[in-house]
Parts: structure tokens; sequence; C-alpha cells
């Protein structure tokens, strides 16, 4: 390659490799503001003040899920994931997926008693698809999942 | 095939070429994406929890590729004009830009319909939506720039170092729903390996629509760039003697006609 050629691919090079450094320099340092979410455990780590809004992620806990009031319109439940849970209080519409060992991301804000009172429900989806007829046959094979405790 | 390279590189070869090109490519293309789409909507199962949402996968995972594919081509062509100042990797560079922008707003649009009935939202800040916004300024930025820039030359050079910087945000995208908590969920697997969830019946028909994008992709970046190509070359001569015979043939076909 000729000397001016390779002086230009260096600068290529150096834009590339520049740019990726200073962009992922900043978003290293924001990486906690970039979560949309906090897990269970870190908000039992103290991680967020009382009062502060933010949202939190996991698991609608099996067996956790309450509905009172008028057609189930209160809820109440145990986000988790698996090493910590959170108590979800909750009055409004839900979408359709939110339902127990469902993935869940509330926003809201946790109240002196430590329950998370949420202003807003969303149903989390995972990457896999599945037909109904196979679930149905899953169902009824009743499969056991076993679930990856993080941190 | 270093020699076939430097033959598209040359805007007449690429014209011919693209020319002889197209109507396999147009074929082919039809077929990907009816195949995919009559499969897609009419045969594969519905999802045990989200019904026939779910379709929407068929255009939103091709429409996700193409937006990737769109602009490594483009950060390809950059490096390549700033290396060695080849003529055609500008055009084709500025021939695939809109189509990427297109890809990106259909992945946004489409992700968005699938996400009110299942997230219970249109839109999240999350790492992911939002990087993939950012993406479809990045592209209408480049865009933009070149027609902000009146020299030819000059819009080229900066559009080229543009893209360069904004293939960081590439990465970004991918790897979001791995590096944060997101709302969106990670990249599905779908292959035939024993560990992927996700059942052929699924999938095949969105590696239909996927090649089928890939397809249209190609013509419109050969399409654009032919377009580019006579615009730049209108006072080469080969283009002159182009035009002069289609003319020449558009004359003799009225002709019969008003003779008829």
């Amino acid at each position: 390659m000729l000397a001016h050629r390779q002086q230009k691919l260096a600068i290529v090079l150096f834009i590339i490799f520049g740019s990726a450094l200073a962009i992922g320099l900043v978003l290293f340092a924001l990486k906690e503001g970039i979560n949309v979410f906090y897990t269970p455990t870190e908000i039992s780590a103290g991680e967020v003040g009382q009062g502060q809004s933010f949202r939190v992620g996991g698991m609608v806990k099996m067996g956790s899920l309450v509905k009172e009031g008028l057609e189930g319109a209160e809820v109440n439940f145990l986000a988790t994931d698996f090493c910590n849970d959170v108590l979800v209080s909750y009055t409004g519409p839900l979408p359709d997926l939110f339902r127990e060992g469902q993935g869940v991301v509330a926003d809201g804000s946790l109240d002196n008693a430590g329950t998370f009172k949420a202003t807003q429900i969303l149903a989390k989806h995972d990457e896999n698809y599945m037909s109904a007829e196979v679930k149905a046959s899953l169902d009824a094979a009743e499969s056991a999942s076993i679930e990856v405790c993080h941190q | 095939m270093w020699q076939w390279l430097y033959k598209l590189g040359s805007p007449k070869w690429f014209y011919t070429i693209g020319n002889r090109v197209l109507p396999w490519l147009w074929g082919v293309t039809g077929l990907l994406l009816v195949v995919g789409i009559i499969w897609g909507l009419g045969f594969s199962p519905p999802d045990y929890q989200m019904g026939d949402n779910y379709r929407i996968i068929y255009l939103h995972v091709p429409a996700a590729g193409l937006m990737k594919g769109s602009f490594y081509m483009m950060a390809l062509c950059s490096a390549a004009l700033l290396i060695w100042k080849i003529k055609m990797a500008d055009i084709v560079a500025k021939a695939v830009a809109p189509i990427g922008a297109m890809a990106t707003l259909l992945m946004l649009v489409s992700g968005s319909l699938w996400g009110i009935p299942t997230w219970g939202t249109w839109w999240i800040w999350d790492a992911r939506l939002t990087s993939s916004l950012l993406q479809f300024f990045i592209f209408v930025g480049i865009i933009a720039l070149r027609s902000a820039i009146e020299s030819r030359d000059s819009a080229a050079k900066a559009c080229a170092v543009l893209t360069l910087v904004g293939l960081v945000n590439i990465p970004i995208i991918e790897y979001s729903v791995e590096w944060w908590n997101t709302l969106h969920q990670g990249a599905s697997d779908l292959s035939l390996r024993d560990s992927s969830a996700n059942p052929p019946e699924i999938w095949i028909p969105a590696f239909f629509t996927g090649f089928g994008f890939i397809g249209l992709f190609f013509i419109g970046l050969i399409l654009r760039s032919q377009n580019e190509i006579l615009l730049r070359e209108r006072r080469s001569q080969w283009v002159k003697d182009l035009l002069l015979t289609d003319n020449a043939k558009a004359d003799t076909e009225s002709g019969i006609n008003t003779n008829a």
C-alpha cells in the first residue's frame, strides 16, 4: 500500500476507535443511569432512596398475585429476581401479558413501609416464542425450569 | 475477486452489471417475499401468549437487519472513499442512506405497534429503543449533511467521516439488551440448535422475509446508484451514447405506434 494510503487508513481507524473509545467512556460513566429499571436486589441493597421515582423490574413471583377491588382493578404482587423480592401495589389497567411468572417493569416509588407504589405496569416479553399447541403439551408435561440467580 | 471489485469501482461497469443483475434480483426477491409473507401471516402457528401479534417479527427483525446491513455498507464505502478515493464508493454510500433510514423507521414503527398490546406502551426510553432512534437520526443527519454542502467532494468526505463516527452506535444497539436492563428483550435464538427455544415453524418465514429484504436492499442500491451514475457522468461519452440509443429506440417504438 502506498504511504499516503496508509496514512489515510490510519486516519480512518483513528476516527472509528477514537469515537468508540470516547462514547464507550461516556456510556461506562452513565452505566447505572442507562438501566431502565432496578432489580429487587439493587433495591434491597439501598441503591434507591425513599420517595424517589424509578422503575423496578423482575418476575411476578408465582403465587404472590392478589387482585382486589372492583373487577380486580387493584393488584398486589411480589416482583422477584429470584434473590430478593419487592412488594408492588398498583391500581389501574394492566397489559394483556401481565400474570404470575411473567416479566414485569413497574414505574413508581417506594413508600415508608418499603412497598413499591406503582403508577404504571409494563409487561416484559422474553426472546422466546412458542406456539399455542406446544405450550399446551408442555404444560401437560409440567416441565420445571431452573432459574439462575444473578449477583 | 480483486479484479472484479476493481471493475465494480468503475461507474460504467457498475451500470452495465447492475442492468444484468436486476431482473434476476427482482425475481428472487419477489419469490422470497411472497413465500415469507404468506407463510408467516397465514401458516405459522399463533404464539401461546401473544396470539397473532408476534407476526410483526416477520417485518421487525428483517428491518433491524437491514438497518445494520445498510450502515455497515455505508461505513465500508466511507472507508473506501477516504482511503482509496473510489468514486463508486461515494455513489453507493449516498444511494444506501435513505434505504437505511426507511428500514430504521419501519423497525421503530413496527416495534411500537407490537409494544402497545405486549408491553402496554408504545415507547420507553430504554437503551435499545433510544439507541435505535439515535440511529434513525444518524441516517437522517448524513442525508441532511450531504445536501447541506454544495461541493460534491467536500460533502462526500464529510458524510464519510460522520458515517465512521456513527458506526459506534451499531454495536451499542446490538449489545444494549445485554449491557443494560431494558424493556426490550434480548436477541431471539433463531436457529436449528437444540438449545434454541424457538421452533422452526415460527422463525423460518422470518428467514424468507429477511432474505427478501436483503434483495430489496440490493435492488434499491443498484437503481439509486445507477441514477446517480447517470447524473454524475452525464458529460461522459458512454452516457451520451446510451441515452441516444435509448431515445432512438423510443422513437422507433413510438413511430411504429403512430403508424399502427
